[in-house]
């Protein structure tokens, strides 16, 4: 036990844990297929064409084509890169919102942590998708703003993961020695607390990346996020509706996308879950 | 029990004050002046500007504006619809009914769904129903309800022809053709709620198969089945019924791209048909809604919470 660091326990764990390391795998072709979208999409996924339109899926378009003639295959791997972009982005900037604000107020106590804390209940009120879309709306349609109302709605979490913990954290013996060292505040909160509370949010900020591109899809969907033509899943969704009675491909093709990419960042968050934090057999 | 209930009053109070002033401030983000938006054709002449900016209280410091929406507000006064300039408490109260019901009836089959699926994988533990049970909680969750709705009426509507694939007939008008409107998009809700209560009620079983309480009932020899049904169930159900309380209020937001797919009139469609007519009280008023229905059900949940656990009814 002495020979290995928790970090090296966690990461054999999670090598073992098969279905979390399936998760990775997928997760890494979307990523790929987001990154090489412009190298292996057959076509311009913005390229209409009057002499293709809603065709079946067959061996020129694998995934057929949709009511412009553009090559549905090509729209998918190009929309990898909107949803996941939103994905990271959008957690990425609730994390930097949220874990400071977090950070602060658990260390801090007092008045200010009590009124993060209600400012955090007041946002948790409002469930995610209605605070992102309210949030979306007021600041106009656009994939940019979207990812801004899906980052302020998931910061929440974070705000409360990272206090809870940050409470925790500042009764073990560690933090007391950091500070009985004569450690400043922040420095015992960044090199000694914050390392120390990292697996849980890794563990949350995978599953909320998955919360994130459904997010992202809904407000695509609803016109909120992804302006057409550019490729987006929701937004393909969206206009598939029209055609659901002859041309079905075009809405199967975009959601299997979300679907298995959801999925995969589920297991994938469930294995890290599992690998990083034994104390924890709930859920 | 009054003084824990006055203390979590205590903590309410400044959360939804703190969200009041959100939903007010989300006006200031908005792009444009709600002057323009609101003269519409009569946009060239200042007067008119004038007295909108007036009525609106436009002109006056933010905090007035607050303290004066506030103020309405208590009252029962959520604005008026800038489009159809009807006050908006009345769209809320005309919408609520359908979303109430769809939400309800969702909720129903999360719950009918989710709650054996739990016990039987709980008492399966690690044999292959546990593992099928967990596959398709966490097909559940990562599937979309928007797109498995898109599915549902593609099989139903489309191949088989079974069900209307979008409409809404009230429940007073004709019960059996509303139920017909109904059941696909509650069943899609229905199976995101499933999910979710079904890893809860896992968990709880399996941590209540642990106790000691178990253990004895076996000993004295109590019947597995009498074992699982009266003593686990019942202890592991006090928190699913708080979590199932918090799960109902989620439902009243995936109702919005639900309703949306089914074309049913609820709060859902109110949101996003306001969203594009720029109607941004009623945005803001459903926004609004929502929340003091959430904080309403979770504080129903804690109540629950107290009353069924007789150790904290006691303290």
């Amino acid at each position: 036990m002495s020979q290995s660091s928790p970090a090296r326990r966690a990461l054999a764990a999670l090598l073992r844990h098969r279905l979390a390391m399936f998760g990775l795998v997928v997760v890494v072709l979307f990523v790929a297929a987001a990154l090489l979208a412009p190298w292996i999409s057959p076509a311009d996924p913005l390229a209409t064409s009057w002499a293709a339109i809603r065709r079946a899926p067959s061996a020129a378009y694998w995934f057929g084509t949709d009511e412009n003639g553009r090559d549905v295959l090509s729209r998918v791997l190009w929309g990898a890169r909107a949803s996941l972009m939103a994905g990271v982005i959008a957690v990425g900037g609730a994390l930097l919102i949220g874990v400071p604000i977090g950070l602060v107020a658990g260390l801090a106590g007092g008045w200010l942590d009590a009124l993060i804390s209600r400012v955090a209940d007041a946002m948790l009120a409002v469930p995610f998708l209605i605070l992102a879309i309210a949030l979306a709306a007021f600041l106009g349609p656009a994939l940019e703003n979207a990812m801004l109302a899906i980052a302020i709605s998931a910061s929440p979490v974070f705000v409360r993961l990272a206090r809870g913990m940050a409470l925790e954290a500042n009764t073990t013996d560690y933090a007391e020695a950091a500070r009985a060292m004569g450690n400043p505040p922040w420095r015992t909160a960044l090199v000694h607390v914050l390392p120390n509370i990292a697996p849980p949010l890794l563990v949350q900020a995978t599953l909320s990346i998955a919360e994130a591109i459904i997010a992202e899809a809904s407000l695509s969907f609803l016109g909120l996020g992804q302006q057409p033509p550019a490729p987006s899943w929701g937004s393909m969704l969206n206009s598939a509706q029209r055609f659901i009675e002859n041309a079905p491909w075009l809405a199967i093709f975009p959601g299997m996308a979300i679907f298995t990419l959801v999925l995969a960042l589920n297991l994938l968050g469930d294995g890290l879950r599992d690998a990083l934090d034994p104390r924890s057999a709930r859920r | 029990m009054i003084s824990w209930f006055l203390r979590r009053l205590g903590q309410i109070l400044p959360t939804l004050l703190i969200l009041s002033f959100g939903i007010f401030a989300l006006q200031q983000l908005m792009p444009g002046d709600p002057a323009l938006i609101l003269a519409g054709e009569e946009r060239g002449d200042p007067a008119v500007l004038a007295q909108i900016r007036t009525e609106l209280m436009l002109d006056r410091p933010l905090l007035e504006q607050y303290g004066h929406w506030l103020w309405r507000l208590l009252h029962g006064d959520f604005g008026f619809s800038w489009r159809i300039r009807v006050p908006v408490a009345e769209l809320l109260m005309d919408k609520l009914p359908v979303t109430a019901q769809l939400a309800s009836m969702s909720f129903v089959i999360g719950v009918a769904i989710g709650v054996p699926a739990g016990v039987i994988s709980a008492v399966a533990k690690d044999k292959p129903l546990d593992w099928l049970m967990n596959a398709v909680a966490l097909f559940g969750i990562s599937m979309p309800n928007f797109w498995l709705g898109i599915m549902m009426i593609l099989l139903f509507s489309v191949q088989l022809g079974w069900l209307p694939p979008s409409g809404y007939v009230p429940l007073w008008e004709d019960p059996w053709q509303s139920l017909a409107t109904t059941i696909m998009p509650a069943f899609v809700l229905g199976t995101g709620v499933g999910s979710v209560l079904m890893r809860h009620t896992r968990a709880a079983m399996l941590g209540a198969l642990e106790q000691d309480y178990i253990r004895t009932a076996r000993a004295k020899g109590v019947v597995e089945r009498s074992v699982i049904a009266r003593h686990a169930l019942r202890n592991a159900l006090i928190p699913v019924v708080t979590l199932g309380t918090i799960e109902f209020g989620r439902l009243l937001a995936g109702a919005v791209l639900t309703e949306q797919i089914f074309s049913i009139p609820g709060f859902g469609k109110l949101v996003v048909d306001a969203v594009f007519n720029r109607d941004y009280p009623v945005v803001q008023g459903v926004v609004l809604a929502t929340a003091l229905i959430f904080v309403a059900l979770s504080l129903v949940a804690d109540i629950l919470y107290m009353l069924i656990n007789p150790r904290l009814r006691a303290a």
